[in-house]
């Protein structure tokens, strides 16, 4: 019965474990995010020219 | 044996969450036809909007909002129509973060979503527009 609660205790303990990685906040996806919507709105971006250069070609291989 | 098992559902269970997790901080999710069309909502304010945050009767808040900051920038017959724009513009704000956060699944993530935005509003807004810094005093970009 005691290893029972015992179990049931560290099951607790890594399960918060989980729970707390879990609501870590991605800022930096955020920023982006925000970054997308926020040119969309203010029309930052002109219109002729692609969102990101990274469309045009594969410079990074 | 059984315990064996649930052992090892439960080892699944968090490979899956730590997978998803992975997942979810290279991207936040802003795909949906809500966002879409409160993007659109607001795009199509900022018109209306643009010459107001150049004159200074609007400015852009530090918690992700904007406010009217100086009425007499405004002439009267225009008072009732700002205070139009700025409470609908503030509402589809309310609604974005909030939408962003439900799409994502972390309906706690709303207030950092609204902070980050304040943040990038004020980054991206025009010389000349007013914002609330830190201590929520305005200052003229």
């Amino acid at each position: 019965m005691r290893s029972l609660t015992v179990n049931a205790a560290l099951a607790a303990v890594l399960l918060q474990g989980c729970v707390t990685i879990n609501i870590y906040f991605p800022a930096a996806a955020a920023e982006k995010a925000a970054d997308k919507i926020i040119d969309e709105v203010w029309q930052l971006k002109k219109p002729g020219e692609p969102a990101a250069p990274s469309s045009n070609a594969p410079q990074s291989r | 044996m059984r315990i064996e098992n649930i052992a090892r559902l439960g080892w699944l269970a968090l490979l899956l969450l730590l997978a998803g997790n992975a997942w979810a901080q290279a991207n936040l999710e802003v795909n949906t036809p809500a966002v879409a069309a409160l993007q659109s909502s607001m795009q199509k304010r900022h018109a209306a909007l643009a010459s107001f945050y150049g004159n200074g009767a609007v400015g852009l808040t530090r918690d992700g909002f904007v406010a009217l900051r100086d009425a007499n920038a405004v002439p009267l017959a225009q008072r009732q129509q700002v205070n139009g724009l700025v409470a609908a513009e503030n509402q589809d704000r309310s609604a974005l973060y909030r939408e962003i956060a439900r799409a994502n699944s972390k309906p706690e993530w709303e207030n950092d979503i609204r902070t980050t935005f304040a943040q990038r509003w004020i980054d991206k807004a025009q010389g000349g527009w007013y914002y609330q810094n830190n201590a929520g005093a305005w200052t003229r970009k």
